[in-house]
């Protein structure tokens, strides 16, 4: 989601010779981050990331790099050009999965084992606030004016809404068996939320106080793929919210869907286990991490097809892409 | 009689759902009857005091966490009683007005007390006993299994077996009831999925040779005579429940081959080792509570409450009916750190599940194997299938 906001905004800041872009994959297993060119798909650089680095994102300006190291209970932070590690942020205990307001000035967290979302400030390196949400919290989604942050927990089974104002939760909604990961259309308008064991993704429509409504279900379902291994991860919605990309876990897949009318039109086939997502800034290229396969797939977004892999890392988890 | 509380979290969160559900505070007892047995062969698997009230309470706790964004509460009374105090425990808690039990007992004392609570109209989760016929012809409709049948044991291990190309079967069953009947299940196990046994013997338990008098020393003589004359085999299969011999196994043989079943590569529904599918999270949470690794019945006991919080949740029901109806329901699924949603049979209340197979330290692997297929659900490869299943008390 980051970079739907961030493309205009690196347009802006870098005026100077066209750079390449990269993606930064982080290798959960490896304790590393790989880093692809995403002109010519070549792993420029690997380089080490901590324990267990699984949540990776970049600041709005495309500087630095946020990775959460699990095991380390800290989140860490590499320079995108030098990939240098600067002071790390305080993360709570395991983090696995985080979002970044679109002022980069708020993280926030999710401990797996404490059941809380942290809210960490990037720039005073301080805990601002732990807020209490349901067993085991995972998906983190920010709304686009940033009011609202969206924590799944996989036990309790639910969206917990929290304000960004009071830190408090302000809605609950039941969802499907451990929800993984929360994206929100650009505008705002709508949210999905992918159940892993569940099997599918809860689509909400949000008004304009940020008070959230289901209004539909999407399911899945490949012919020749055993049900049970149709599990929604990550997702990822195209800023104009016609598409959205559902990462499909161990049926190495990803669906497309319609955004609007919520019918799946297709299935992606791409690498092992196939976890998270992230569109290039331009929006051309959709890249997926495939655990298993420790590959990542390119997707042509427009085309709606996988055009290549590259073997990156041990157990890519996370992908974040900069301009 | 020994009590067990489970601490009570407070609601320590703002409940700002939608009120239209009514709170709901939902009372179970865990009812775990200790029997005098020998001690186990090694000292990692006595029993400890907390043996599967620990799941209780960290079931209660997620349970709570969950409940209180909702109104709901749980709480769970823990019960420990010899077999002689168990029918009197029973009724002390269904006069307390507790409908919702989870039992650790064997299968004599469990039909018993299933009965007993189905007279009173309450729920009974099965959380050790692997009797077959409990899920056969000895169903109950007020009794559902959360621990796996030896059938499922059985074939989670053959095909794990099959799956390796290692056909030709050298069985070693233990002399006492519960081995006879965890070595039919292997026979069957080995029809169903194409394996010969080629060899089959049984041990007897004659008592003595155990870990505290240098049980070593004799198995290192007695066990390579035992299987000096089997027939050609490509692994060993143990039928050891009462524990014994099978864990000697591994490396008392006469011809060197893998062991399986009762001794090294095991069936089980959980190990405190256990780490994929998101299992550390779970593990993590266990550990910080119960301070120990978990324990099969532990988990056992978890999953058990876990259901009765999924209907809760959803069905907005904590009645042993409600709860009954939505757990056999096609709406039910539950995230059980397996990889897979875990559901019921309707035709004999066994929980679907796949089966860690575990050599001590890892999960080596985790059964259904790939390739073995089933028209309806790839679990129901293990265990006894619809057609094979004589109960009718959930038609």
């Amino acid at each position: 989601m980051k970079s739907l906001f961030l493309s205009a905004a690196v347009i802006a800041l870098f005026s100077g010779p066209a750079m390449a872009g990269k993606a930064f994959v982080s290798n959960e297993r490896g304790n590393t981050i790989s880093v692809v060119n995403t002109e010519t798909w070549e792993v420029e650089h690997e380089f080490f990331a901590g324990n267990r680095p699984r949540g990776i994102t970049v600041s709005p300006d495309g500087t630095k790099i946020y990775v959460c190291a699990s095991d380390d209970n800290l989140v860490r932070v590499f320079d995108s050009s030098t990939y240098e590690e600067l002071p790390s942020l305080p993360s709570g205990p395991d983090p696995e999965l985080f979002v970044i307001e679109p002022s980069g000035k708020r993280l926030y967290i999710a401990n797996e084992d404490d059941n809380l979302v942290t809210v960490t400030d990037t720039e005073t390196r301080t805990v601002l606030a732990e807020v209490p949400v349901g067993v085991e919290p995972e998906g983190m989604g920010i709304s686009p004016d940033a009011k609202w942050v969206v924590n799944t927990s996989e036990t309790t089974n639910m969206a917990h809404f929290i304000s960004t104002e009071d830190y408090t939760i302000k809605h609950n909604i039941l969802v499907d068996q451990r929800p993984r990961y929360a994206q929100y259309t650009a505008d705002g308008s709508r949210l999905f939320v992918t159940s892993e064991i569940g099997g599918t993704v809860t689509v909400m429509d949000i008004d304009a106080d940020g008070a959230p409504t289901v209004v539909g279900k999407i399911s899945f379902e490949v012919a020749g793929v055993q049900p049970e291994w149709l599990q929604p991860v990550g997702a990822k919605v195209t800023s104009d919210g016609t598409r959205l990309f559902v990462a499909l876990g161990p049926a190495n897949r990803v669906a497309v869907v319609d955004a609007q009318s919520l019918e799946v039109l297709d299935y992606i086939l791409v690498g092992q286990r196939v976890w998270q997502l992230d569109f290039t800034p331009d929006e051309k290229y959709l890249l997926t991490t495939n655990g298993n396969s420790n590959d990542i797939t390119v997707i042509d977004v427009a085309q709606e097809a996988a055009i290549r892999s590259v073997q990156v890392g041990q157990q890519p988890w996370g992908v974040v892409t900069v301009e | 009689m020994r009590r067990f509380f489970a601490p009570i979290l407070a609601a320590i969160f703002l409940c700002v759902t939608a009120g239209v559900a009514a709170a709901i505070d939902v009372k179970a007892a865990v009812l775990r009857i200790d029997y005098q047995t020998l001690l186990p062969i090694s000292r990692y698997d006595q029993k400890p005091d907390d043996l599967g009230f620990a799941g209780a309470v960290l079931a209660d706790e997620d349970n709570a966490t969950t409940g209180a964004f909702l109104g709901h509460t749980y709480e769970t009374v823990m019960v420990a009683v010899p077999p002689e105090e168990a029918d009197a425990a029973m009724d002390q808690l269904l006069g307390e007005g507790i409908r919702l039990f989870v039992v650790l007992a064997r299968a004599d004392d469990l039909l018993r007390l299933t009965d007993k609570a189905a007279e009173a109209g309450a729920l009974v989760f099965n959380a050790q006993a692997p009797d077959i016929a409990l899920r056969d012809d000895q169903c109950r409709a007020n009794l559902l299994h959360i621990a796996p049948s030896r059938a499922m044991n059985a074939d989670a291990v053959a095909q794990f077996a099959v799956w390796k190309k290692w056909t030709d079967w050298f069985l070693v069953s233990g002399s006492n009831p519960n081995d006879v009947a965890l070595a039919e299940a292997y026979r069957r196990a080995a029809q169903k999925f194409g394996a010969v046994i080629t060899e089959d013997l049984t041990f007897e338990d004659t008592g003595g040779s155990r870990r505290t008098d240098s049980g070593h020393v004799m198995v290192q003589r007695q066990l390579p005579l035992f299987t000096q004359e089997a027939a050609d085999h490509d692994v060993v299969i143990a039928a050891d429940e009462t524990d014994y011999f099978g864990k000697f196994l591994t490396y008392h043989l006469w011809t060197p081959r893998p062991v399986m079943g009762s001794g090294g590569l095991r069936p089980v529904a959980m190990h405190g080792a256990h780490e994929a599918y998101g299992a550390t999270q779970f593990q993590t949470r266990f550990d910080r509570s119960a301070g120990r690794y978990v324990r099969p019945e532990d988990y056992n006991v978890w999953l058990a409450l876990r259901v009765v919080n999924e209907a809760v949740t959803r069905a907005n029901t904590a009645e042993p009916d409600g709860v009954r109806d939505y757990a056999l329901s096609d709406a039910f699924d539950l995230a059980a750190f397996k990889g897979q949603k875990v559901t019921f049979r309707d035709w004999n209340g066994q929980l679907r599940q796949p089966i860690l197979l575990y050599d001590g330290s890892v999960t080596a692997s985790v059964s259904p194997q790939e390739g073995f297929l089933h028209q309806s659900s790839l679990l129901d490869t293990l265990g006894l299938d619809r057609p094979e299943s004589s109960c009718t008390a959930f038609n």
